[in-house]
């Protein structure tokens, strides 16, 4: 069995900050609650008992080990280099998330809380804990920005049918990051009997190693299949970065691995040299935004930019702490990928390896084609399909033109 | 409170005087560049002639995580009119000028933004006595604290209902000025009553060492303000101003300010 948790003694940042990032920029009403869930796991990775309810969990509700596929007819149009994908798609709910939402959930039982709240963007983090609410029967609200309701609405019928209420948060810009400005107001008046699942590695400490320790598994996994497929580490690792989930959860094991490229795949949207873009690390610059510090998109006062991404998931103007750490101490490189590019390499996914990937996840793909084609055919790279693309069918039928606007089939 | 914590200046001057005439402070909150800048400015004046003691010049952000509808909505149309950060310093000297005491409300990042020290600096300068920080945490404050130090600023730091102990002793001993006691678990916002467990905050926050407690959120009537005028140093209004500034501009402001001035001299 997989040691899934860091070590206590382990070299790496274990929050509240990494490097100058992370912190716990909250209101104090939440600092008892974010004492509690951090005093709680600390507990809870030291108990078999949780351990072996959680590998139980992974084994047998969201079947675990994801698959490593061989992605060969892929791999011709990224310069010949090796493809490797991390099956995340074929959890259960359809992505990575699921890891982490019912790590949390149990977390959540073992301190007494009965109901559970999350924000969630492309709908994928609230599926996996509206899923693992109704697995545990615990009460659940979503909150979700109307944009990406309208826009991801097999999501919001899936939350729905699970059992969850979903509100629509017209505040802003109306995607994830108003959504966590809500999710974070309900717990500040709930939070006696109510968890907050967060989704992403970002958000005030305990959340950034928390939700990390939960995704960690990715990589854990893959490294050993890639060192059995392959008999040697992956030259890359490539992934999507929206607040950086999965990216923190396939990089976190190859971090000792100094051979071993970690590239992350910010939303470039419509190009970075226009306003219309979520890559908050190649153009954002330092502050706090929703309880860390890390890089945003910020104004010259501070203020939050709007970002923009054809991915519900990627649509967000910050990004998890330790991210920030990766960029600014040179072990982790971050490229922007734009709409196009994404939407070329979902496209590309689906004719040759008959794969349909959520977009969040085509934008890890776009990366991998580029950095294939610059490394060539002796190359290994792992990429993280972190979901499946069901729940894009729409986005991308009216972007390929199958579909028109009003979702008829042309 | 910190050992400099004298009476002789800022917040706690304030609150010491109220205290003479055996009544509590009225702290009244308004943002900032709503309905725009002037009109902000405005807006601050009547509500020092209508009675507030101290001005909390809130700062618009586009994030205000602890802030319920009515703030929110008034945020948003400032910064859609272009409010900026270096516009707090002008409606905190207007309030300074009209003969009240102002600090500003602000979350952390706009702070960080502009600088700590020169936002402590530019702060002092226009007559501000400190900044309530709804999303810091004494924790994460070494240069504010630093800052303020430097340039005589309270630290108005705030509780909950749900802080234990541990917690408010931490926050009493990097507080200056007065702590900032939050009626109830929740946002901001005009509400039927304010919450039951303030009163017992405001004494577990005095236990914990604090001389001066003020109480904010859902402060809504003359009457809430006279109920919590009973225990506190300081009575908070916020979104009720807001929505009167709203509903009837600077002269509603001036009248419903009125109001919660009779009501901590009730």
């Amino acid at each position: 069995m997989i040691e899934q948790f860091s070590r206590p003694d382990s070299a790496l940042p274990q929050g509240p900050r990494f490097g100058e990032f992370g912190g716990r920029y909250i209101p104090e009403a939440l600092v008892p609650a974010c004492a509690e869930i951090e005093e709680a796991f600390g507990k809870a990775v030291l108990d078999e008992e949780f351990r072996l309810e959680y590998r139980r969990l992974l084994d047998e509700y969201v079947g675990r080990p994801s698959l490593l596929s061989e992605a060969a007819r892929f791999s011709e149009h990224a310069g010949g280099a090796r493809i490797l994908l991390k099956r995340e798609d074929l959890n259960h709910t359809g992505s990575h998330k699921i890891n982490n939402a019912l790590g949390q959930a149990l977390l959540a039982k073992r301190v007494g809380k009965t109901r559970l709240i999350a924000e969630t963007g492309a709908g994928q983090h609230g599926v996996a804990t509206a899923t693992a609410a109704a697995l545990m029967g615990m009460e659940c609200r979503i909150y979700m920005g109307a944009v990406d309701v309208e826009r991801q609405a097999l999501n919001v019928a899936r939350m729905r049918l699970l059992g969850a209420e979903v509100t629509a948060v017209d505040a802003g810009s109306r995607t994830l990051k108003d959504a966590i400005n809500e999710t974070f107001r309900d717990w500040v008046a709930s939070v006696e009997s109510t968890h907050y699942v967060f989704g992403t590695v970002a958000g005030p400490h305990p959340f950034p190693v928390l939700v990390r320790e939960f995704q960690r598994i990715i990589g854990l996994e893959a490294r050993a299949q890639v060192l059995e497929r392959t008999g040697a580490l992956p030259d890359a690792v490539v992934a999507c970065v929206g607040g950086g989930s999965n990216a923190i959860g396939l990089f976190h094991a190859f971090i000792p691995d100094e051979g071993v490229r970690l590239l992350g795949c910010e939303a470039a949207g419509d190009g970075i040299d226009t306003p219309r873009h979520a890559a908050t690390i190649t153009k954002g610059t330092v502050g706090v935004l929703h309880g860390a510090k890390s890089y945003q998109l910020q104004d010259e006062d501070g203020q939050t930019l709007e970002s923009h991404s054809i991915s519900a998931g990627l649509d967000y103007s910050g990004v998890g702490p330790e991210h920030a750490w990766l960029h600014a101490s040179g072990r982790g490189e971050y490229r922007p990928v734009t709409d196009a590019q994404a939407m070329d390499a979902f496209k590309l996914l689906c004719r040759t390896e008959g794969i349909i990937p959520a977009i969040e996840s085509s934008h890890a793909l776009a990366g991998a084609i580029d950095l294939g084609r610059e490394l060539g055919p002796e190359a290994t790279i792992l990429v993280c399909l972190s979901g499946r693309g069901d729940k894009d069918v729409t986005t991308a039928g009216r972007w390929f033109g199958y579909l028109d606007e009003t979702g008829e089939t042309e | 409170m910190s050992a400099e914590d004298v009476e002789g200046r800022g917040t706690a001057a304030v609150l010491a005087s109220a205290r003479a005439e055996d009544r509590a402070a009225l702290v009244g909150y308004l943002p900032v560049g709503y309905p725009d800048v002037r009109g902000s400015v405005d807006a601050v004046r009547a509500l020092v002639a209508g009675g507030a003691d101290i001005v909390e010049v809130g700062m618009p952000y586009t994030d205000p995580g602890m802030d319920g509808p009515v703030i929110e909505a008034a945020s948003v149309q400032a910064l859609n009119r272009g409010v900026r950060v270096r516009d707090v310093f002008t409606a905190v000297e207007a309030a300074a000028d009209a003969g009240a005491t102002p600090v500003v409300m602000s979350y952390w990042n706009l702070v960080l933004h502009y600088g700590v020290e020169a936002y402590a600096r530019d702060l002092s300068a226009a007559g501000g006595a400190g900044i309530v920080t709804p999303d810091l945490i004494p924790e994460e404050a070494d240069e504010w604290i630093a800052a303020s130090d430097a340039h005589g600023l309270d630290r108005i730091f705030l509780v909950a209902p749900s802080s234990p102990p541990d917690r408010l002793s931490a926050v009493v001993a990097a507080a200056r000025g007065f702590v900032y006691a939050a009626s109830t678990m929740g946002v901001t916002g005009t509400r039927e009553d304010v919450g039951d467990k303030a009163e017992g905050l405001v004494a577990d926050t005095r236990a914990a060492g604090a001389r001066n407690v003020c109480v904010g959120l859902g402060v809504s009537t003359r009457a809430h303000a006279a109920e919590v005028a009973r225990y506190a140093d300081g009575v908070i209004v916020g979104s009720a101003l807001v929505r009167a500034l709203a509903d009837g501009g600077p002269s509603a402001v001036e009248r419903v300010a009125a109001q919660f001035a009779e009501g901590v001299r009730d």
